[in-house]
């Protein structure tokens, strides 16, 4: 997936989140107790984590790719 | 696992096994990073350096996610993402702390001199953000949850399913960052020994 994708998705997330929030009480996000905001930190720390290793994994391809040439 | 019931926190009680370990494995990154960048000035190996950035910046990371998440809950619970809470602030300026240190290293050219004034920094940021993370937030009145005492604990602490969760999911994300920042320093290591090959052999016979 190409970088400007993964920004996409991860400024849609974002937007989604902040705009469930305008409304006092009756959205999704407050919902079951807030257990939105539960999916949501896990969510940020799934995607904070996988974006660390993708740029770990390019990171070691460019090594790799030095070490051929 | 059952969880209390409380008001506002509702369901959000269980981000204590994910926002809470966050900062938890920030600060024993940072900790590994004061105790390499004491190490370098002792013995002046550029290998500590490395250590010591690789720890400071898996460190950052981790203060970031646990920002972040804290900005999304307090969204939902204090109806802002940000409201100048005295934790919040004092969070905000150790990290600018630690961003300047990231940015002090790319200032420098000479790896000599950034690896030895960087060091000397980082041993400065360290001592600051403790005040800032564990004293300041205990002297005044914060909306964060379990105010008045202990930041992350004190009304979860009676609640024995709550600890079971908490005390498995703490040393596993501390165990995850050292992970991501270990593989960070034995890549930044291959790296600097392929640059630096004759160094390394000088160093190796020394000792």
């Amino acid at each position: 997936m190409s970088k400007q994708a993964l920004i996409t998705i991860f400024l849609l997330l974002i937007t989604a989140t902040l705009a469930g929030a305008q409304t006092e009480m009756a959205d999704t996000m407050r919902s079951n107790g807030k257990i939105y905001v539960v999916v949501t930190v896990l969510a940020t720390i799934f995607a904070g984590i996988f974006a660390y290793l993708v740029f770990l994994d390019r990171k070691i391809s460019k090594l790799e790719k030095e070490k051929k040439s | 696992m059952p969880v209390p019931r409380l008001d506002i926190l509702n369901e959000t009680i269980r981000n204590l096994y994910f926002h809470v370990p966050m900062w938890f494995t920030m600060i024993v990154l940072f900790a590994c990073a004061f105790y390499y960048s004491i190490k370098y000035l002792r013995t002046g190996n550029l290998q500590d350096d490395i250590y010591a950035v690789q720890f400071t910046n898996t460190g950052i990371f981790f203060s970031i996610i646990g920002l972040l998440t804290g900005m999304e809950w307090a969204q939902f619970t204090w109806g802002a993402a940000w409201s100048n809470d005295p934790k919040e602030l004092c969070t905000a300026m150790s990290m600018l702390i630690y961003f300047a240190y990231s940015v002090l290293r790319s200032g420098l050219k000479d790896d000599e001199k950034k690896a030895k004034i960087s060091a000397v920094y980082n041993v400065f940021a360290f001592a600051m953000m403790i005040p800032l993370i564990f004293i300041i937030p205990r002297m005044v009145a914060s909306l964060h949850p379990g105010n008045g005492g202990n930041p992350a604990f004190k009304q979860y602490d009676l609640d024995k399913y709550m600890r079971m969760v908490f005390y498995a999911a703490v040393p596993g994300w501390i165990l995850t960052g050292v992970w991501i920042a270990t593989l960070k320093v034995r890549f930044e290591l291959i790296k600097y020994k392929k640059e630096n090959p004759f160094q390394f052999d000088f160093e190796k016979n020394c000792k």
